[in-house]
């Protein structure tokens, strides 16, 4: 509105102008005439009056309309398009503006726009050069936590204050192995990302490892790692290899270290094994030494001629004797431990199903002879060489085809005891035993293809047993192998993986960022703080009445993430009954917490996974007191922080009626999985406190100092009403 | 003079033959079939020449040795020991511990005569 009076007015200026001047130029000239001359310029203008005031009103209409389109095109316009440019400039709005008013208006509109679409072209270039990046950031780093969860051996990366970034499959096996608790907690309060490794590692360690690496590195060594061998808590021996991960080039000062990596090895067995070799050879060998001095003794006394009868028999007993002695130590040498002297082979764990259909594939393509599994027990891992297995497999298979023209074979795998039973089966021939297990001693040959080892090498790599069975009711018969079954610690750990089908978040390389300095818990941010999340499930609602825990389920949120892969799950054994009407909203019946730990060994662990770490817990004082209660009889104290999402929730959106957990989760979208168990709740209750973090900043909450007032101050405010 | 040896060895199978072997050399023998009974009949008999066998109950060789060499009284007696530690390392550990040869079972009987009558030469 204001342009447009504006504009009316320099519309109007020419009119106004011209009549100002025609007043003035009558009154001036007025001035200076005398009477009669004015009355006759009078007449004379007042018979031309018409005329004058049309060329006026057309000269001053002219001219408005003149400066009006001026107007418009040099104020009005350039104003616009300095508008524009401001928006376009502030904002990321891209669109052409018009072009309008003067041609040089027009002209700037034009390499306005054109600049905005180079901005936009950069800016675009840059989107893409970053999102590619990142993407070969993320896709490197994927390939990493692959290859890591692959490899045999177990390695841990730990920032330079020794907190955990990374680590594979492997060493979470390995840890669960450590763990003083592994029915409980399962080594998952040892090993978990930004923990600290030296709940397993003792510092000084640590620190020594780290300095002689740094020594070598200033000794420029082609490979600056350090090596040392400890035992755990837990009582078990662990060789431990060190490298540092360096300090990325860029930065001048190339010895700095800005974490370590750690590779593991279990060796307590291997250690075991080694000292009872040990142990044989040298009983072997001094046992046999002194039985054969007694004897060479002996001997050479029998030598002289003029020894009386009764000091021959003395001596004849002593050989005799002796004799005996170094059979029966031979036996008992045999009986004890024929593994135990064999040389070591690389064996690998092995799902026993993936071995019998790799040996199905193998026989039906080198072969073509056509085969099945049958009776398969899919839980036994075993601990083989599997390709010199598969090898022997095929050979027989080839030579049961060649020799007696089978049709068909199967392969079935069952537990026997300490070991597995692996069966090549065909429907009986007529053949000889002598016959087939002749084959035992040839060389395998598998097409064109010998090798030097026989099935009998093969079984002995294994410390197994081959033998062939008839099964006369059925028409069959069988070879067997009789092998070692893998270790059972890490048969747990490799089937307890299958939780989730996401990929495990097994590293954080945030964590390198992550600074290392000790702050004053309050004042710490939410965003860096780790939190152990949980849910009890409970017989009831009054704990000073003797209602129990039956289950807790918690989950991590390590630097702003959920660990899904670190969960505590575990069933209570209450100690006394559950009442009925309490089972519908837990759907835990009295027989599953039945031979479950109890109470005083399950919040140990509990407390363990919960280190240095903030505690979250939707209506946190019910599960707080429940497990305050316990602190006497369990004698561990959660003493951590506590925040409850009901209250953070109530903090952030004030007005709405429900803060009960499924409300909220509808309100963030959250979906509900597994409600009204332990690991369920938890597990949203961890994604409502994801999502109410930022909601908190909002409001100017940062800190869990300001979190923890803030949420008092609701709570004492929902007392008040 | 007649030579005084001990034989310390707690297996009867040697013990019968190295008794018989040195009676036949004409030598004093005693015998102790522990590493404590060795030390006792070391002070009371006062033999010049010990065949000490290493594993024993009670003391082990190594300890006796020890024992011995530490104890005035008793510290120049000739000690032979005879083992079945057939490693250098026990060798060596004998050898540091004052033991004056070292033999490792099994050895030849008239290796043993000769060693003994040498070492028993050798002091007057």
């Amino acid at each position: 509105m204001k342009l447009d009076r504006r504009r009316l007015l320099a519309t109007l200026l020419p009119g106004l102008v011209l009549v100002t001047w025609t007043g003035l130029v009558l009154a001036l000239v007025g001035a200076t005439l005398a009477d009669t001359e004015r009355a006759a310029l009078g007449a004379l203008l007042e018979s031309r009056a018409a005329l004058v005031l049309l060329l006026g009103l057309v000269l001053a209409g002219g001219l408005g309309w003149g400066v009006s389109r001026l107007y418009r095109d040099r104020v009005e316009a350039p104003a616009r398009l300095l508008e524009e440019a401001q928006i376009l400039l502030a904002g990321d709005v891209h669109r052409e503006l018009g072009a309008q008013g003067s041609a040089e208006n027009r002209g700037l509109t034009r390499a306005i726009n054109d600049l905005v679409a180079q901005r936009e072209q950069l800016r675009g270039d840059v989107e893409a050069r970053v999102r590619e990046a990142s993407h070969r950031i993320e896709q490197e780093k994927s390939r990493l936590a692959a290859l890591m969860s692959e490899l045999t051996q177990s390695v841990v990366v730990c920032s330079l204050d020794g907190r955990i970034i990374l680590y594979n499959n492997r060493a979470r096996m390995q840890f669960r192995a450590l763990s003083e608790a592994p029915a409980v907690a399962g080594g998952a309060e040892l090993m978990g990302l930004g923990r600290s490794i030296y709940t397993v590692f003792d510092r000084k360690l640590i620190a020594h490892a780290l300095e002689s690496v740094r020594q070598r590195m200033q000794r420029d060594a082609a490979s600056p790692s350090a090596q040392f061998v400890t035992t755990t808590r837990a009582g078990q021996l662990l060789r431990v290899q060190m490298a540092p991960v360096r300090a990325s080039t860029v930065d001048a000062d190339s010895a700095a270290i800005t974490g370590f990596v750690l590779m593991l090895d279990n060796i307590t067995r291997e250690l075991e094994d080694e000292s009872a070799r040990d142990r044989l050879l040298q009983g072997l060998t001094e046992g046999s030494r002194s039985s054969l001095a007694n004897m060479q003794a002996a001997l050479d006394m029998l030598e002289y001629p003029d020894l009386d009868a009764a000091m021959r028999e003395r001596f004849q007993a002593v050989i005799r004797d002796e004799t005996a002695v170094m059979s029966r130590r031979i036996q008992d040498l045999v009986a004890s431990s024929t593994e135990g002297l064999k040389t070591r082979w690389p064996m690998e764990d092995m799902l026993g199903t993936d071995l019998v259909a790799a040996v199905l594939r193998r026989i039906e393509v080198v072969h073509q002879l056509p085969c099945s599994a049958v009776d398969l027990d899919a839980s036994l891992w075993l601990r083989v060489d599997s390709f010199s297995l598969l090898q022997a497999l095929l050979y027989l298979a080839g030579r049961l085809l060649d020799e007696f023209k089978v049709r068909h074979v199967d392969l079935r795998l069952a537990a026997a005891g300490e070991r597995a039973h692996l069966d090549l089966i065909w429907s009986d021939q007529v053949m000889s035993t002598e016959t087939v297990m002749g084959w035992e001693m040839d060389p395998m040959k598998i097409g064109s293809e010998t090798t030097p080892l026989t099935v009998r090498d093969v079984v002995e790599r294994h410390g197994g047993a081959f033998w062939f069975e008839r099964e006369r009711v059925r028409h069959q018969a069988f070879f067997r192998f009789l092998l070692p079954l893998a270790n059972p610690h890490e048969q747990l750990g490799i089937a307890g993986l299958g939780r989730s089908d996401s990929r495990p978040e097994y590293y954080d390389f945030d964590l390198f960022q992550a600074s290392s300095q000790a702050r004053e818990l309050a004042d710490r941010k939410l965003s860096e703080l780790s939190y152990t999340v949980f849910d009890t499930e409970t017989t009831g609602l009054d704990p000073s009445n003797g209602d129990e825990i039956i289950q807790i389920g918690a989950v991590r949120i390590v630097n702003g993430k959920l660990l899904r892969q670190e969960g505590f799950e575990q069933l209570v054994d209450p100690g006394r009954d559950i009442p009925a009407a309490s089972i519908p909203i837990h759907g835990i019946q009295p027989d599953m917490v039945r031979g479950q730990p109890t109470i005083d060994k399950v919040l140990p662990a509990f407390h363990a996974f919960a280190e240095d770490t903030v505690l979250v817990a939707h209506n946190a004082a019910f599960d707080m007191r429940f497990l305050q209660l316990k602190e006497q009889q369990t004698g561990v104290r959660f003493d951590q922080p506590v925040l409850d999402t009901l209250l953070l929730s109530a903090l952030v959106h004030p007005s709405q009626e429900s803060h009960g957990l499924e409300a909220i989760a509808e309100r963030f979208n959250v979906t509900v999985i597994g409600r009204h168990t332990a690991m369920g709740d938890a597990m949203v209750t961890a994604e409502v406190f994801l999502r109410l973090l930022p909601l908190l900043a909002e409001k100017g909450i940062h800190t869990l100092g300001q979190a923890r007032d803030a949420a008092q101050k609701t709570y004492y405010a929902r007392l008040k009403y | 003079m007649t030579h005084k040896i001990l034989i310390a060895d707690d297996e009867p199978n040697i013990l019968i033959s190295l008794e018989y072997l040195m009676k036949r050399e004409a030598y004093d023998v005693s015998v102790a079939r522990d590493g404590q009974d060795a030390i006792d009949v070391i002070l009371r008999e006062r033999p010049h020449l010990v065949l000490l066998d290493v594993m024993m109950p009670r003391k082990t060789g190594f300890e006796v040795c020890q024992e011995v060499r530490a104890n005035e009284q008793i510290k120049d007696t000739l000690i032979l020991m005879l083992t079945a530690k057939g490693r250098e390392t026990d060798a060596a550990k004998g050898l540091a511990l004052g033991a004056n040869a070292y033999l490792t079972k099994p050895f030849s009987t008239k290796e043993l005569v000769s060693r003994v009558r040498e070492m028993l030469e050798r002091t007057p």
